[in-house]
């Protein structure tokens, strides 16, 4: 078994795989015969994870790559019906970025002042009390979180109101405390000396925050928020229940439904599983996902190019 | 990904008597900054508040209906009666969703923070972490059109097999029952419970691992001695967490799961057989395209209930790790 | 409580907006007599909705999913001739689709069930003291869709008691007597029969249910209902998801829009001594060997389908949608728009087009009923 041979090097001191003086003894057979069994499971174990990794990426890159084109990323579905091959995610795309704006401006300032707060000005039991509800915040069902929008748009402006603008409230109950969170972490990474550098030379508090430890923790900060948006941007249930799937672009935040990647991937397959539809799903899901993996690249190379160790 | 465990926040805050200083410049910007960051974050418990508040508000007008007045969209059902076998569907759904991913998860933490050569240990780490940026709509397409077809005729086979079982009795093809569905879930839960494990057994303090090898362990009985129930509380708040997550989650049930119908048996066990089951989330979403009035209100009332299913098991799972993170600091 | 109060006062808003509506057009006076353009258009047929592409405007729609797709057709039908007219359809369902146009949040709904009592009273108030006019614009055959590769034959022949026993799970096998009787020359296997059923709420459940429930009481004791009364033993999401499950599971039985069946068999169902499968024709004959409801009116053209019509080459397992909207719209242009986007739908060319199996593939509207639908789309004036 390679996992055996090999010369490990992990994170603790190498344990012998089998001290060659048991070998001789039942007892010994035993434990090494264990040892290797374990070995092969938790390896397999890995490679079992791996299976729906590479046939996830394999599909959504086959199925979706044939249908990706400039017409299909430079079209909307107006005047498409039927059969019709034509039609694209044009509108879909525009929607996406434009309700996830919307709601990174709601929650990443929210997010970041809560954040300094927490690390800056916190102390005693609201700040336990806010990290531990921002944790438990986190496990908030996405669907309950597009309900409450529902509920809370039905009370201030009625039933059948549907808009960008209750997608992106949804999309910040889920995303604040990711930003509240990983924020939190880049504001503690900070080190105290540079704080108490700037108290000695008379910089009020709110000043050494903003030029100091902002100022720092810049790019950890703006990786936190890029992470963020790539974490809610896939999200698809609660913006089903808020802006449903139209068919051209709306650029009207505060009024009328708007067409986004998930929801439309989601309406097609529902539509027609069996024909275009499915395609469509599939590109939609692709482009979807190369959005996502750009974020992530986004980020990792603010936070290598800009990184606190760096400077 | 380390986001989870962390140490006492008081630790990290400016040091007390160097505030003092502040207190003759800017002491308007400092009391207006300080405002600010207190009032986001005062606005963070009061929208968890509200989520609670509004959902109540609008699934009022169906908590304080009759029977009656709700039939036309329960068949016939009281709220509560409406509610049970969703909420029965949902829990069994997530419950099997961990069956299947917690000794995976566990398996794979060891394998990254114990076995893999540290070279590997860090993609095998990022390849895990990947799962969990993928869209749940995509997870629906990935289970409807690649897992579906895939596993039916071993579903069949075990079903035809171990009939005299009840549990596993009854299939019928296409594979559109619940444990497909909790297949994909685990999928989806696997790299959140990984990661909380890796970190904890990470944490594990060497000297427990240096004394094992000392008394002439081998790699398994150091995991099985040291790590493993060191880890343990943090391996199950791992767990609550997945089991928060497998609770709520919408797409990848409403894409695959077929509901079970008016007729149906609302508590079956037979969970290889297809339209037998449902859970909340997803039946919110397939119910709310033509819900209007009423109806709406008993969707958010069954949207109230996951609301707080899922907020006691995510308040418990964070409980633990607090507490954890509390004593493991004096290592 | 809360909701519908609110609803009440809601309504009571629109009433006054509406009254004071009125009151305006008829002091100004002037714009009142462009609303007859939308009568006299609609007499002509067809024809003319190509010459009123001087409408314009936003009129938009919601309702049942069923003619979502005839109305995706229709939309852009009109459209071409019309090009500013924003038509909108919104698929919320039968229900959703009478609440918003009730309401006034739309100008036409879609609906495959006919309005109530109460639904009616309210339209007055909708209807700046008209009539809701109900017209059948989509009639689509049920299939009874099944899947047996190697059957040989085109239809498998079942009658209503063996269809109604099939469904109810009380013949479990294909090669059950009943069925092999029935089709002599058909290769029956000895396969299981997994029968498919919706898994939301629709009206093509209704439909079939109530199909049986006509033609087999002794078996299918249960009501017409939009959910699947029964346990289920497998179901899909929509059309869609029926057509998907259905092909997944040789086997498998379940009922669609025929123009969707794609490469599943379908059943034909005995009527009379005849068997008849779905096609377009024999739907729009089993329209019309219908009668109508009993409150029906010349602007309300509802059906009670009969579905035990013996009527050679009738196919009676059929839904028909209705498009409802008003007599009375307290805006000329509005009235003129919805009359011209009824008589483009009723239309030969509208009904042709949603009859494409690319679009809808529904059976288009026999002449006899579009004189009588004209009739009552001309009676759609401004206050």
């Amino acid at each position: 078994m390679a996992v055996q041979t090999q010369s490990p090097t992990g994170p603790t001191p190498t344990p012998t795989d089998a001290a060659p003086s048991f070998a001789t003894t039942a007892s010994g057979r035993r434990r090494k015969r264990t040892n290797t069994i374990m070995a092969v499971v938790v390896t397999v174990a890995f490679l079992i994870a791996l299976i729906p990794l590479i046939s996830l990426l394999v599909e959504v890159v086959v199925r979706g790559g044939k249908m990706i084109s400039w017409d299909f990323l430079t079209t909307d579905m107006a005047g498409v019906f039927g059969d019709m091959t034509t039609g694209g995610v044009e509108h879909a795309i525009l929607g996406t970025l434009q309700i996830t704006a919307l709601a990174t401006l709601i929650s990443a300032p929210i997010g970041l002042l809560a954040a300094i707060y927490l690390v800056e000005y916190g102390t005693g039991r609201l700040a336990k009390t806010l990290t531990f509800f921002v944790d438990v915040m986190t496990g908030i069902p996405s669907i309950v979180a597009g309900l409450f929008a529902v509920a809370l748009f039905a009370l201030l402006v009625g039933p059948a109101y549907r808009s960008g603008l209750m997608a992106a409230v949804a999309l910040s109950v889920l995303m604040i405390p990711v930003v509240v969170r990983s924020c939190e972490e880049m504001l503690r990474l900070v080190p105290n000396e540079l704080r108490e550098a700037a108290y000695a030379l008379g910089v009020p508090k709110w000043l050494t925050i903003i030029k100091v430890v902002l100022r720092t923790s810049l790019a950890g900060i703006v990786t936190s928020i890029v992470l963020a948006i790539a974490r809610v941007i896939g999200e698809t249930a609660p913006l089903l229940l808020t802006v449903g799937i139209v068919t051209t672009v709306n650029t009207n935040m505060l009024d009328g439904r708007v067409a986004t990647l998930p929801v439309f991937a989601y309406s097609q397959y529902a539509q027609d599983s069996q024909g275009v539809g499915a395609d469509r799903a599939w590109g939609a899901a692709l482009v979807l996902i190369v959005m996502i993996m750009l974020l992530n690249l986004v980020a990792r190379f603010i936070s290598r190019r800009f990184s606190i160790a760096e400077k | 990904m380390s986001t989870d465990v962390r140490p006492d926040p008081v630790d990290a805050v400016a040091p007390e008597p160097l505030s003092d200083h502040t207190k003759h410049p800017g002491r308007f910007g400092n009391r207006l900054f300080s405002g600010i960051s207190l009032a986001s974050g005062i606005l963070i418990l009061a929208t968890l508040v509200a989520v609670a508040a509004f959902l109540l508000r609008e699934a009022l007008p169906a908590i304080t209906s009759s029977t009656q007045d709700i039939a036309d969209f329960t068949r016939g059902l009281s709220l509560g009666q409406y509610i049970a076998p969703l909420v029965f569907g949902t829990v069994l759904a997530a419950i099997i969703a961990l069956v299947i991913a917690v000794p995976l998860s566990i398996a794979i933490a060891l394998f990254i923070a114990h076995y893999a050569p540290k070279r590997l240990a860090g993609p095998v780490a990022y390849a895990i972490d990947l799962l969990a940026a993928i869209p749940s709509v995509v997870y629906g397409l990935w289970g409807f059109y690649w897992l579906v077809p895939l596993v039916g005729p071993f579903f069949d086979w075990v079903s035809t097999t171990f009939s005299f079982i009840p549990l596993l009795a009854d299939y019928a093809p296409p594979a559109k029952n619940i444990t497909s569905a909790a297949v994909v879930l685990a999928v989806m839960v696997l790299p959140i419970v990984t990661a909380v494990s890796r970190e904890v057994f990470l944490q594990t303090p060497r000297l427990h691992i240096e004394a094992s090898l000392a008394l002439g362990a081998t790699r398994w009985e150091v995991a099985r001695m040291a790590i493993l129930p060191f880890g343990r509380s943090g391996v199950i708040s791992a767990s609550m967490l997945g089991l928060g997550r497998a609770l709520g989650e919408t797409m990848a049930v409403l894409m695959i799961l077929a509901p079970f119908a008016k007729g149906s048996s609302f508590f079956s066990w037979h969970i290889l057989q297809s339209a037998q089951h449902q859970t909340i989330a997803a039946n919110i979403a397939q119910q709310i395209r033509e819900a209007h009035g009423l109806s709406v209100s008993v969707l958010i009332a069954s949207g109230l209930a996951l609301f707080a299913i899922t907020l006691v098991v995510n308040m418990i799972a964070r409980w633990i790790v607090s507490r954890r993170a509390a004593f493991s600091g004096a290592n | 409580m809360g909701n519908e109060v609110k609803q009440s006062i809601r309504r009571g808003t629109y009433a006054i907006l509406a009254a004071s509506t009125a009151l305006v057009l008829a002091a100004c006076g002037s714009s009142a007599s462009s609303g007859d353009s939308g009568g006299s258009d609609s007499t002509a047929g067809g024809g003319e909705s190509a010459a009123s592409g001087d409408l314009s405007g936003n009129l938009a729609g919601a309702g049942a999913s069923s003619q979502a797709k005839a109305q995706e057709g229709w939309v852009a039908g009109f459209t071409e001739a019309n090009p500013d007219v924003t038509v909108t359809y919104d698929p919320v369902g039968s229900g959703g689709g009478r609440e918003q146009f009730l309401a006034g949040g739309t100008l036409f709904a879609g609906t495959d069930s006919n309005f109530n009592d109460d639904e009616l009273a309210s339209g007055t108030e909708r209807c700046a003291g008209g009539e809701v006019v109900e017209l059948p614009v989509y009639i689509s055959p049920i299939a009874v869709v099944y899947n047996l590769p190697d059957a040989g034959v085109e239809h498998i022949q079942l009658d209503a008691d063996t269809l109604a026993k099939v469904f109810s799970g009380a013949i479990t096998t294909w090669d059950d007597a009943a069925i092999a009787a029935l089709n002599p020359d058909a290769t029956l296997p000895a396969t299981k029969i997994t029968v498919v059923n919706r898994s939301d709420d629709s009206g093509t459940t209704k439909n079939f249910t109530d199909y049986l429930g006509q033609t087999a009481p002794d078996v299918w004791t249960y009501e017409a209902d939009d959910a699947w009364p029964i346990a289920s033993v497998q179901s899909g999401d929509g059309t869609s998801g029926m057509i998907a499950t259905v092909g997944a599971a040789v086997g498998a039985i379940g009922y669609a829009d025929a123009s969707q069946a794609g490469d599943l068999g379908t059943v034909a169902v005995q009527v009379g001594e005849d068997f008849v499968g779905p096609d377009a024709d024999a739907a729009a004959k089993g329209l019309d060997a219908s009668p109508l409801t009993d409150d029906a009116t010349d602007l309300r053209i509802t059906y009670k389908i009969d579905r035990t019509t013996t009527e050679a080459g009738a196919y009676p397992l059929i839904l028909v949608s209705y498009l409802a909207g008003c007599s009375t719209y307290d805006s000329a242009s509005d009235a003129a728009n919805v009359a011209a986007y009824f008589t483009y739908v009723t239309s030969e060319e509208g009904q042709a087009r949603a009859a494409e199996p690319s679009v809808a593939g529904s059976a288009p509207i026999s002449d006899d009923l579009r004189t009588k639908i004209d009739a009552a789309i001309a009676q759609i004036k401004g206050a």
